[in-house]
């Protein structure tokens, strides 16, 4: 019997999702000894028209990371979807849009405008296009999407490897999971199915009871590594987070950002963040606050939906731009 | 949206079941004259209105949304409404973020008593939303 064929692809995403794939370190050998990596643009020299070839459903499974930004990505996961049997999103762009889904804040025009004519550059201010002149050449380059979509916004995906980027025990499970064809059932998020807090080292160290007085951002003040962040008033999206990231910024003195996406029964991260924290500020006096106290305390967070929002937007309610992207291109 | 249609205003207004709600019955009992574009969706308290139900309010459509509870004081579970504001005016901030209105997202106080009061914050909502039209970005 022949291997199992294995391909990975990224889409806009930062390449530390491959890194993590790298980071299997003597594990990757093994696994690699077992599968057959048909397609790896960062690694291996297979081009589009070595997938094309391959007759459809016959790689065995698809690690895609990144979210899809550009048409040219569109295009890439929509083949991929096609000859694969399987296909897992692979980080937290793929998984609920990471940092590039941020950019659904802001229609495409306004995000071009800023960055090839309003900033400061050196260079010259040459706008790219679709399709551009050089030296009697046509050259085309992909065009950019109105929005940022998650991967599951795009096509049919089968399993979710979560993580910013996911670590290695996680993309492990997954694998295995795929060699062994001990498959859980469709939709499945390789993680745990408890919320980061309930896993958290300073669970114990959390008050039954606190108030939030005042919002600090952590290079505000030195942290105390026995107390709960929320609990000293520092923003930690550990409530609405999915566990099984093995805890990795909590134990590095850093509050949760939310990059394994929102716990099971959760659907909007965001959402469900902002209102634990609005519960919790100012609790002590809330009967005697005016609407300016709390607007005080509230102007305090500098970017809320940078904050609350910051894997997750193009995978929630607040951030899914789906219905404009299809009215503008129709596709 | 059809030709020749015209596009009505839809306001989403969550009434709180012990006062708001039944401000709402007064308003109706004394027949006030409210425009017909909002629909009410009654929950126990006003803080059980989660930034989630109103995201997806706009998600599916919703012009403007009204959050509205016992007065501050008044709460029948002593503290909800209190809860209800905090969580209203941080939304309010992220919804300006991403380039809604502030005046899209509201919360007010009606209590049992107060059919008049009901129909003059609901009228004056759909009054706003009708100027500003529907959201550009939802």
């Amino acid at each position: 019997m022949s291997k199992p064929k294995v391909a990975f692809y990224w889409c806009a995403s930062c390449g530390g999702c491959e890194e993590a794939v790298v980071d299997l370190n003597e594990d990757l050998l093994q696994v690699a000894e077992k599968v057959d990596i048909v397609f790896w643009p960062v690694a291996l020299d297979f081009k589009r028209s070595d997938v094309e070839k391959l007759s459809d459903r016959s790689i065995a499974v698809s690690f895609i990371n990144g979210a899809i930004r550009t048409r040219e990505q569109e295009e890439m996961v929509r083949l991929l979807r096609k000859k694969s049997a399987y296909v897992a999103a692979f980080g937290s762009c793929a998984h609920i849009g990471g940092i590039p889904g941020l950019g659904n804040q802001f229609a495409k025009e306004k995000l071009l405008k800023l960055i090839y004519e309003d900033l400061e550059t050196n260079d010259d201010r040459t706008v790219p296009k679709p399709l551009s002149k050089a030296d009697g050449n046509e050259l085309e380059i992909p065009e950019i999407c109105e929005y940022v979509r998650t991967l599951d916004q795009t096509i049919d995906v089968d399993y979710y490897i979560p993580g910013c980027a996911p670590p290695a025990d996680i993309i492990l499970k997954g694998l295995t999971a795929f060699l062994k064809g001990e498959l859980p059932p469709k939709g499945t998020v390789f993680a745990s199915d408890k919320s980061l807090c309930d896993t958290c080292p300073l669970r114990d160290k959390k008050p039954d009871k606190f108030s939030i007085k005042e919002l600090k951002r952590p290079h505000e003040v030195i942290h105390d590594p026995e107390k709960c962040f929320l609990s000293e008033g520092i923003i930690c999206l550990g409530p609405a987070t999915r566990s099984g990231c093995g805890e990795r910024c909590i134990n590095a003195n850093m509050p949760c950002r939310g990059c394994f996406g929102p716990s099971p029964r959760v659907y909007d991260q965001g959402a469900k963040i902002l209102s634990a924290i609005a519960s919790l500020l100012g609790i002590d006096e809330e009967e005697i606050a005016s609407e300016e106290d709390v607007s005080r305390l509230i102007d305090s967070i500098p970017d809320p939906v940078g904050l609350f929002y910051m894997y997750s937007l193009p995978a929630s309610n607040l951030g899914d731009k789906r219905r404009n992207d299809e009215q503008k291109d129709n596709s | 949206m059809k030709k020749g249609t015209i596009e009505r205003p839809k306001l989403v207004v969550f009434c709180c079941n012990w006062c708001s709600y039944a401000g709402a019955d007064n308003a109706g009992v004394s027949k006030m004259d409210i425009k017909p574009y909002f629909r009410i969706i009654r929950t126990m308290c006003s803080s059980r209105v989660e930034p989630d139900t109103v995201l997806e309010a706009f998600k599916k459509g919703a012009w403007g949304v009204l959050i509205l509870g016992c007065h501050p004081g008044d709460c029948h579970y002593k503290n909800g409404n209190y809860k209800a504001l905090r969580r209203t005016l941080l939304l309010k901030r992220v919804l300006e973020d991403m380039g809604y209105e502030k005046e899209r997202l509201t919360i007010d106080w009606v209590s049992a008593s107060e059919g008049e009061r009901f129909a003059s914050v609901v009228n004056s909502t759909i009054e706003k939303m009708i100027e500003l039209g529907p959201p550009k970005n939802a």
